[in-house]
Formats: structure tokens, sequence, C-alpha cells
């Protein structure tokens, strides 16, 4: 079966979670030092968290770390790579996914619930969403207003929206290009998202919407 | 340390102790690390009962959830650090209690911060919240361990002063608890962590002084400097060493140093140690052994491990990139020893640190209730300013900057009664503090008595059975025979609510000589209570639907002394509300038997800003509005409505529920009337068939938002 790696960097504070969410998607996985190897896995979850205290920059520091040369041999293969919040940092500082995470428009860090729309589904992380789905999870994040120069190498995956699904400035909690809340690469094989899936995996914790990412690339790794 | 504490340390002693043995004893007979004005009346709080592991007496309390489940919960206060530098103070405040925690063997899960403050409009005053709230965030957040609630509190009072008090709680199986002692000799004692630096020098002895005018300039080395980052390294790689089972104690080092942890650790049972002092990693260079012995620097923990077992302990912590020095030895004489390279320079009996005597100050009685006359107003502007208040309105701007979610078991979030961990599939932990200093102020044990209350009047309305409490007692000078008095009756009421419902202290805290330009706090004992609730059973205070019936439980009486209308109107005496246990029994377990019949769809405990406010915070939590009768509100002593809106009156609860189930519900109260029904998005208060307020949602909500503002953003 195939295996996923939730790597934990130094300070990475979301690898329980978010190896819970994997299994109770059906997926097998194992959380993994950032020191170790990826060489058994087949997917690759960078968690959130404040991986080396977001020293120098959020995400700076571990897109460096030697690990990172591996997760991009897995991208060139197609496996899937999911960065969530910390994640979506170090794979953008990394150069994965282009552009960059600046501070929210209101520069502290903000918990809070937000309403996504699903605008792309023909991704590995988005397969069982409705195209338009209105999805529910928290933010926790101080660095999360994406920005880019250049959006033709990118597709939008999940934008803030409100519960009817419109795209306004109101709901924009961080002040992100477009309401961006995740992108993936034009291959739809990595993607970078601030919300938290992993935190909406269970009912008791507010909402089951984040589930469908992770049963998505269980699905899809074992294509 | 006081003369006769020389004297008898001289003559226990048989000489006089060197320079590097005083400053050893000065910090462990200090109030802060000894208790030695409070143990004596802290001997009267109930700490045993079936729910109960481990009481008091080691870092932190150990309660059972289930058979297989123990939850280890402390609370600690930060108070002079954070008045002198509050991003500091908060914030390495969040890292010992996260370290109590995890040295009884659990992984730390929740925090809570019951943080309090002078009020707003002055600049220092902002400075201090501000700092204070991003001091826990920044720490909190870093480590992963959600902050998910608190309570934060705005008084003159505490003018240009701070009181931060952090609770935390673990979670463990009952077998993986590790104690702070050892039981053999020969174990090497090893320190992991950061490096030993010159922060937090007398920290425990500058807690146990009041505050000068000049402090800020003057103790920022007594305040220990954060470093979250390695606090997270540090959980990690503790709760991998323990997974070995080759720990034998376990301590984290906190107020006092190597000191106090390897003393205590090495005597608690009556062995001894060897400390090689210039084996300490030190921060800076030239660092004379007095300030590695007592040095507060954060993130360090002590383990005694066997011989053999040390490499394998040790190849964890560099796993994590931490650093880890034998620094010691226990061994079977009673003796505490320090060398400093090969020169023995200290040696003292190891009792001589712990066994400090109780110091009984002069304890005055005082009386300063009266009752007073309440003002003259229109109930709406009355209404509007309490409702405006910084102590009423949403606290969202401060947890919204606190990762409330990370761990993934957050069910009831921030801003209700209390909130909810999820534990498994079927039970969550409900986790809530509360703190009523203005009653105590009128009267501490009545004060005291309340906190008790409203913890349980707070489980009880997301439908917990409490579970066990912890108290955080923050006070001025105990040498002030007034405040000393109202310590001892403070610790009275403590007892008395407790044992009447059953409940014991688990651990606690005493945070003396807060005061500041020679003023006093008010008496502030601060309770947190842990519950247990069937997560099926959660029930939160927001409105649910349109046209159920909205009623209102417990007696209201003329009882506004410390209110929140008084103080908004410049009120200052008054009589406290009083605590009639029997009534809060009866009444909690009403209403929990309500919620487990699943006959209620809503419940809120009434308690700041009395009913008014409470029924507003329903209408703001469930998006809806409501129309009630003032008159209809069971009181008693000839209340006008303002009285009955802003009373706070203990033992009362606000219920909504779908009108056919009313006759079951009524029969569960003595204590009981249905005083409105819930509406769409007005709130109308009647009075005699005429609208005394009508105000509308939206507008109830904007003030209730309104703390950025306050804050000038």
């Amino acid at each position: 079966m195939p295996k996923f790696a939730v790597i934990v960097f130094p300070g990475t504070n979301c690898d329980f979670e978010t190896v819970e969410a994997i299994r109770k998607a059906g997926g097998k996985v194992e959380r993994v030092w950032y020191k170790s190897s990826l060489k058994d896995f087949d997917g690759v979850v960078l968690p959130g968290g404040f991986s080396y205290a977001d020293y120098l920059r959020a995400g700076a520091i571990s897109a460096r770390a030697e690990i990172m040369e591996e997760v991009k041999v897995l991208a060139n293969d197609g496996k899937p790579i999911l960065g969530i919040c910390n994640g979506f940092q170090v794979l953008t500082e990394s150069g994965l996914l282009p552009g960059a995470l600046r501070p929210n428009k209101v520069p502290r860090f903000l918990c809070k619930w937000v309403y996504l729309k699903v605008s792309d589904t023909q991704t590995a992380f988005t397969q069982f969403y409705e195209e338009g789905e209105v999805i529910r999870m928290p933010i926790a994040h101080a660095e999360g207003n994406y920005y880019a120069n250049d959006l033709n190498k990118v597709k939008i995956a999940f934008q803030y929206s409100d519960e009817n699904g419109n795209i306004t400035n109101d709901v924009n909690p961080n002040g992100s290009l477009l309401n961006i809340a995740g992108i993936s690469n034009e291959k739809g094989n990595i993607l970078g998202m601030m919300p938290h899936p992993e935190r909406a995996s269970d009912r008791w914790l507010g909402s089951e919407d984040g589930l469908k990412v992770f049963k998505s690339i269980v699905e899809y790794v074992k294509r | 340390m006081f003369p006769h504490e020389e004297e008898l340390i001289k003559e226990r002693l048989g000489r006089e102790p060197n320079e590097v043995e005083k400053a050893m004893l000065e910090v462990m007979w200090s109030e802060h690390a000894s208790y030695k004005s409070s143990r004596k009346w802290l001997k009267l709080l109930p700490t045993k009962n079936d729910h109960v592991i481990l009481g008091p007496g080691e870092d932190a309390g150990v309660v059972k959830f289930d058979e297989s489940t123990a939850i280890v919960v402390g609370i600690e206060s930060h108070n002079h650090p954070s008045a002198v530098e509050p991003y500091g103070g908060a914030a390495t405040g969040v890292g010992g209690i996260v370290r109590d925690i995890l040295c009884m063997g659990a992984r730390p899960i929740a925090l809570l911060d019951p943080i309090r403050f002078g009020p707003l409009e002055k600049e220092r005053n902002r400075y201090l919240f501000e700092y204070v709230v991003k001091g826990i965030a920044d720490y909190g957040n870093r480590i992963g361990v959600p902050t998910v609630g608190g309570e934060t509190e705005f008084d003159e009072s505490l003018d240009n002063y701070t009181l931060v008090n952090v609770a935390c709680i673990g979670l463990m199986k009952p077998e993986e608890l590790v104690h702070s002692y050892v039981e053999e000799s020969g174990l090497l004692l090893v320190l992991v962590g950061n490096k030993t630096g010159r922060d937090g020098i007398h920290g425990v002895t500058f807690a146990s002084e009041e505050l000068s005018e000049n402090a800020e300039e003057e103790d920022r080395s007594a305040v220990q400097i954060p470093d979250p980052f390695t606090e997270k390294l540090l959980i990690e790689a503790t709760l991998e060493a323990l997974a070995t089972g080759k720990v034998k104690a376990l301590k984290d080092l906190g107020g006092g140093g190597l000191t106090c942890a390897s003393s205590e650790m090495a005597g608690k049972k009556g062995f001894g140690a060897i400390i090689y002092a210039d084996r300490v990693p030190q921060r800076e260079p030239n660092m004379n052994p007095m300030e590695i012995m007592i040095s507060e620097s954060q993130e360090r923990m002590l383990f005694a491990v066997r011989k053999e077992d040390v490499n394998e302990i040790g190849k964890i912590f560099e796993k994590y990139d931490l650093e880890w020095t034998v620094v010691g030895e226990t061994i079977e004489e009673p003796r505490y020893i320090v060398y400093w390279n090969d020169e023995k320079i200290a040696d003292l009996p190891i009792d001589l640190l712990a066994d400090v005597p109780i110091i009984e100050w002069e304890a005055k009685p005082y009386d300063i209730e009266k009752d007073v006359q309440t003002p003259e107003l229109s109930v709406e502007e009355a209404l509007l300013e309490v409702l405006s208040s910084p102590n009423i309105i949403s606290k969202a701007w401060i947890w919204q900057q606190y990762d409330h979610e990370v761990q993934g078991r957050t069910v009831l979030k921030p801003g209700l009664d209390a909130t909810v961990l999820k534990i498994n599939d079927e039970y969550g932990l409900a986790f809530v503090s509360d703190g009523n200093p203005s009653y105590s102020h009128l009267n501490p044990h009545y004060g005291a008595m309340s906190a008790v209350a409203e913890v349980v009047r707070n489980l009880a309305s997301v439908g917990a059975r409490p579970l066990a409490l912890v108290d955080n007692l923050n006070f001025a000078s105990p040498e002030r025979p007034e405040v000393y008095w109202s310590f001892i009756e403070t610790i009275k009421g403590l007892a008395d609510a407790a044992k009447a419902f059953g409940l014991a202290y688990v651990s606690g805290n005493v945070s003396f000589y807060n005061e500041v330009g020679n003023k006093s706090i008010k008496p502030t004992p601060v309770v947190a209570g842990l519950g247990k609730v069937k997560l099926e059973n959660i029930t939160t205070m927001g409105f649910k639907d349109e046209g159920d019936l909205i009623a209102v439980v417990g007696i209201t009486k003329k009882e506004l002394g410390g209110s929140e209308f008084y103080r908004i109107f410049g009120i200052k005496e008054g009589i406290a509300p009083r605590v009639d246990l029997e009534r809060e029994k009866r009444n909690v377990e009403g209403i929990l038997k309500a919620i487990e019949l699943k006959l209620v769809k809503a419940v809120h405990d009434v308690s700041k800003g009395g009913l008014a406010i409470a029924l507003i915070e329903m209408a703001i939590a469930g998006n809806k509005g409501f129309e009630v009768d003032i008159e209809k509100v069971p009181a008693e002593g000839g209340l006008s409505p303002l009285e009955v809106l802003f009373s706070e009156s203990h033992g009362r609860f606000l219920i909504s529920f779908e009108e056919k189930n009313l006759e079951k519900i009524k029969a569960i109260f003595d204590e009981f009337a249905v005083i409105g029904r819930v509406a769409e998005k007005v709130l109308i208060f009647n009075h005699k068939n005429k609208e005394a307020i009508n105000l509308d949602l939206r507008q109830v909500k904007a003030l209730y938002n309104s703390l950025p503002s306050l804050l000038g953003e």
C-alpha cells in the first residue's frame, strides 16, 4: 500500500493531527524526522507549525534542508506534495510553488474559521470536491498573504469566500491576492494552502470538510 | 530573607553560610519558593477524593479521567516579571507551566490565561495588555500548545500593574506518571536544554517583594528570556526519553533554578546531591558559581538516570540538537554539595534548603461592606454603558491571536462558558477559569466562594460534571494585616465551596507582594476547573430557534456590590453577592439533568453584568434576538428593573428550550420562571407591558466587538 510521509522539522507542530487525518482518510502514513530519507514514500505532507521558529522568514530555513531535495525528486515524479500553513511557506521558499506569503494585512497571528470556495477540482488534492463548493476550516497564521507577480504557472485551488461562495475583500482574512487560500502547480500534484484541513477532519471539531483533501491524495497515489 | 531567618540558619548550620550557600538559601527561603506565609493555611484546602491521582506537592496535580487516561493540571503566576517586561514575563510564564506539566510525564494539550490589567485609557496599561497577549501568543503558538481560554479583566486598582496567571493541562496514561524525586543514590543528574545565562537571577526573590516605582529599569535582569523553539524541542525530546522507561525522576528548572530543582529532586525522599557547577553550559562568559546555581534561565530540564542508561537518553537529546550535560549525581548522605572545578564551594544539610519555617503574620479583619443606593438611570442608557465595558465586550481580539485549534482537540472554542477538548471518541474535557476580585475586595470569603461556584456553573453550562480544581492566589504583601486576613478568609472560602461540591484542589500557586507604588491589589483568587462531558451532551449558550422559551433558574437579589454595573458608575461600596452553596448545588445538578435528558437547547451561567448581559451574550452567540419581561424574573427584596437586570446574584442560569419540554423542565427546578422567548434579530426588554429597551442585534454586535477600536485600531 502506498505510504505518505509527514515531515517533521524542528518546530513543526501540526504533525500528529495531520497523521491522524490521513489515517482517517484510509492512508498509510508515518511521521518522518527531517534528517531521515524519503525513499520509501509515495507522497509528502509538509504540516503546519513554526519550523525553526520562523527565524529569518517563515519556512525559509526548512526550505533549505537536505530532505527538500528528495521532496523535489518526488514532486518531479508526479507524487502528491501537500504543504499546509507553514508547509505552504516551505513550498514557496523552496521554489516548488511560485510566489510568497507575506505578513497578514493586519500584521499579527490570526486564528479563526473561514469559508473557502473550491475553485479547481482537477488536482490530486481536490478531486472529491464539487466545482464551486463552499467548505469551512480554520486558519492560523501570521504570514498568509499570498502574492505572486505572475499567476500563469499556477492554478487557484481555494479562495476565501463568504458562506455563499462570494469572493469579496470583506472575507479576505490576510490580504492575499484574489483571496487565494491555496494554489497548485499546473500539473496539480503540488498544493500549498494556508487553512488547516486536518483541523476540519472530525465532526466534533466543527467540520469534516478537510477530510476530502486527504481522501483525495490517498486515492490519487493508488493510481 | 528576614533577620530572624538568617539567625536560624546560622544556628542550624553551626556557622555562617558562605556567599554561594547564602545565595542558594535566599532563593529557597524566599516566599515564592517556600510558601512560608501561606503553607499553614493551604492545608485547609481539600486535596483528596476519588478523582485525585496526585494532589499538591509536586510540579502539577494529576486527575483520573477514566481507567486509561489521566489529566495533569497546574497553574502559575508570572505577575512581577510581566509588570516589568510584559512580553518576556508572560511568555516565560507559559513556558514554565508547560514544563511543569511535561515533567509529570504528560503531553501538554491546552493553556488558559487569566490576565488582569489597569484601565485601557492609559497608554502604559495598553502597552502591558498588548504585550502580555503577544507574549502568550508567540510562545504558546510556537510550542504548538493551544491557548483555549482564560479571562481578561480591567480594573482601576491594577493601574500600572498586571496579573498574569496561566493554567495548563496535559494528557497521559496513569502509568506514565513520573515523579520529581529520586529514590536511589548514584543516579546521574542530567541537565538538558538551554544554556544557563544571567537572566532570571534572583527571580523568585524579586517575586517575593513589592515592585518599586523604578522596577522597569532596575529589575529587567530578574526577568527571563523566552525561547519557545527550544521549548518545543524539549517537549518532544522529553516525551521520547520518558518512553524508554529509563528516567528515574524529572523536574523542570523554574523558580530557584538548578538549586531548587536538584535539591528538591534529591532531598524529598532523604537523599543528597553533588553538583559540579563548572560543568553547567554557560551562555555568557565568566559566570560565577553563584549565578549558575540560581539563574532562572528558561527551557531547561533535569533528568535523573542510571549511569548505564545515560548514553541512550543522551542520544535522544542529540537527535533534537539539545545540549545535555551530566551536572551531578545523587548520594546517600542527605547533603547538598556544590563543586566548582575541584573545589567544594557549598556543603549544606539538604533539608536546610527545603525545610523553611512557617511565618504567621498578624491578621486584622476588616468590614467595608455597606448597603448603597442604586443610582436612577434609564435602563437603556445603563445597558449600553455596561455592554460597552472592556470587561464585558468580546475578547476575540485576544484569543484570535492564540492558536486555539492546534493539536486538533478543540471542540468548544474560546468565548463560551467553558472550552471543551476532545479526549476520546465519546468524552471531552471542559476547562475554565474564574476570579472575582471586586467581590473579594468587599468580602474575601464570599469572593473566593464565588470563583469556585462560577467555575462549577461554567462547567455545568456546557454539560460537564466537575472533576477537579486548581487555585492561583494573587495577593499584596502578607505583611499587611488586612491583606493577610483576606488571604486566610479566601482560603476558607475556597475550602468551603470546594467541599460542598465534593471537589479537591490538585495543584496551586500563591503570589504575594503584588503591589506597585505602595498600593495593594485587590485579593485575587483565580480558580480553574476541569470537567468531564459526554461529547453528545455538549451544550452552548447561543439561542437556537425563534420561538423557544427562555427561562431563568435561581433567585435574583439586590446583590450589586462589586458588580460591573456599580463599577462602571463609580460605586465602590456595596455588599458582595452571597454564595448559597446548597442552592448552587441544587441548580447545577438541575442544569446537568436537563442537559443529560436533552431537554434544553441553550444554557448560560449568569455572572458579570447580570441577566441583561447574559441574555445578550446568548443572543450574539446564537445570532438570534429575544423578548423578555423584566418583572417575570423571580426576585427577592423589592428590586428596581435596573437591579433585576444587573444584579450579580449567584446560583443562576439562563436556559432556552422548546415549549413542549416546559413541564418536564419545570419539574426539575425549584427556582425557575419563564421570562420570554427567542426572537428574530431584535432584543426587547419589557417592563409592565411597556418596552423598556428595544435594540437591534446588529447594533449590539457592533458594541460587543469594540475592543479593537478601544485599542485604537
